[in-house]
């Protein structure tokens, strides 16, 4: 006869040791984080905290609606950067992304390393670094905040884009093919109509995501509400920088509810 | 006999009326030009600014790790602990929050109280949460710590919630059906099924914490941004492009290693 444990266990006593020490190595490595992080904490200023937070409540409130009026241009500003700066990464996200879709790179052993590596870049470095950077050889400004919103947008649409690319029915680009046409009617008869839906929505997409980030790209130098906000924060102007966030809450829930309903009528 | 056309047009797939495509064309074009029209460019000062770019270009070609390289490894150290520490707090909250926003397992008020809490943690933005920390908390890594534990609610609660909702329920039923408790019902049929996406979930967020954590430092919540201002700030482009480097880097290592490793586990 066999002998059976008399209650039943979901792992193996083996797996289960090895499972505690695993948890055992994240707390430990998570106590040295910690002790490292805080060296130079001043735990003075942490516990004060709450009284802070509520004296910043405190001025914060009512919002100065009288200053609405002037945040209608920096607005207007946020707007276009997201828009142009969107329209600039679609340009050069979309030669980028057929490069780098195995399907259709033209020279794939050299072009597609290249644009794999343009797409990494473009995603790792945040939009608020690259304003930064293009704040300090452009000075500020909104140009600035388009380009950086446009390079930060290559790695995203690229790499949606180039994956749609690469998921593409082979079926209809062989029928294509087949009735003698050329690489370029290729593309624009059997791979452009099946990735149209994606890209639109795909573009709407970073839309979104790009009015969010151009709302705080002022924060160094580059425009738009971002710029009133860090004015109003230099100044210790707290009742203004209710109404700006207040303002940058409104704005990213359209943008959102725009992009919802659009992406849902395209797929 | 019917005439047909002796060429081909594509039909149109999105918009079907003419008019409309039209008009839609039309508008966009509109706001192309207005948009554009209110573009203040000063010309001068990016001419200027050619020299500079030229500079910075070659500073990320040939990048200085060396001259300032205790601040820099002080922003790494500061950025990898915040990173770690933040997203075993961030999971650790968000796991009682994510199964409090599932509709399947919560009660009704409980469900409201964690998805408004998640909808707060969504809507406000990492940099202007780090800017009321540090101005609650004092400069340094903790305001950072403490930002990016927040973020990281709001993204592991909503999606552990929908992968709680989206559980094989016939093995939550079978559970249920031996008499189980709340918490054995969570334990036996919840846990097993979301665990391995869970685990992919938070080693994506160490991915995206990571990426945070070198912009939060711009408003003085510590870490690699906070020394990449710096050389900013001093045209010191050489460091700057070393840092960017190293951003670069470390980003590729965390994507590539944690897709490696969520692929591994699922």
């Amino acid at each position: 006869m066999s002998d059976f444990p008399a209650s039943w266990q979901f792992r193996s006593p083996k797996v289960r040791l090895a499972l505690w020490f695993g948890w055992l190595c994240l707390v430990a490595l998570f106590v040295w984080c910690w002790q490292v992080m805080n060296e130079n904490t001043i735990w003075m200023f942490v516990q004060d905290a709450p009284k802070q937070a509520a004296d910043i409540g405190g001025r914060m409130w009512p919002p100065r609606w009288s200053y609405l009026g002037e945040l209608m241009v920096p607005l207007w500003d946020t707007l276009n950067m997201a828009t142009l700066g969107t329209l600039l990464g679609v340009i050069l996200a979309v030669p980028v992304a057929f490069m780098a879709a195995r399907n259709t790179s033209p020279f794939p052993l050299i072009l597609r390393p290249i644009a794999l590596f343009i797409i990494v870049a473009s995603r790792s470095i945040n939009s608020l670094i690259w304003a930064l950077l293009l704040v300090a050889i452009l000075g500020p400004g909104l140009l600035a905040g388009i380009i950086a919103i446009g390079l930060r947008s290559i790695g995203f649409i690229g790499k949606l884009l180039y994956e749609g690319i690469e998921e593409t029915d082979i079926r209809q680009v062989e029928a294509i093919t087949a009735t003698g046409a050329s690489q370029a009617q290729v593309l624009n008869y059997a791979i452009v109509p099946q990735i149209l839906p994606a890209f639109w929505g795909i573009t709407v997409f970073r839309w979104d995501i790009n009015i969010r980030e151009s709302a705080i790209l002022g924060l160094v130098g580059a425009g738009g509400l971002g710029l009133k906000l860090q004015n109003s924060l230099n100044t210790l102007a707290w009742p203004q920088v209710t109404l700006i966030l207040l303002v940058i809450l409104a704005t990213v829930v359209l943008s959102e509810w725009v992009s919802a309903k659009v992406r849902s009528a395209i797929i | 006999m019917t005439t047909y056309p002796t060429t081909w047009r594509r039909p149109p797939q999105i918009f079907t009326h003419r008019g409309w495509r039209i008009a839609l064309q039309l508008g966009a074009l509109a706001y192309l030009v207005f948009a554009i029209g209110t573009l203040e460019v000063n010309w001068t000062r990016i001419t200027e600014g050619g020299e500079r770019g030229m500079r910075f270009i070659m500073g990320f070609l040939s990048p200085d790790f060396s001259s300032r390289w205790r601040d820099i490894s002080q922003g790494l150290i500061e950025s990898l602990t915040m990173t770690l520490t933040s997203t075993v707090v961030g999971v650790a909250i968000s796991i009682p929050i994510g199964i409090g926003a599932a509709r399947n397992v919560a009660p009704r008020w409980i469900y409201a109280i964690c998805r408004s809490i998640i909808a707060i943690s969504r809507a406000l933005q990492e940099i202007i949460v780090a800017i009321f920390f540090v101005a609650m908390f004092g400069f340094g890594p903790f305001a950072g710590f403490l930002t990016l534990s927040f973020a990281t609610i709001g993204f592991i609660s909503k999606l552990l919630a929908e992968d709680i909702e989206d559980i094989d329920e016939a093995q939550a039923e079978a559970i249920r059906a031996t008499g189980a408790s709340w918490g054995q019902l969570i334990n036996y049929a919840i846990q097993p099924q979301v665990m391995p996406r869970l685990i992919g979930l938070s080693l994506y967020r160490l991915d995206i914490n990571f990426r945070e954590s070198a912009v939060i430092g711009i408003v003085g919540a510590g870490g690699i941004g906070a020394t990449l201002n710096t050389a900013i700030d001093r045209y010191e482009y050489d460091s700057a492009g070393a840092i960017l480097l190293m951003i670069i880097a470390l980003v590729m290592v965390a994507e590539y290693s944690s897709s490696y490793l969520r692929k591994f586990l699922q």
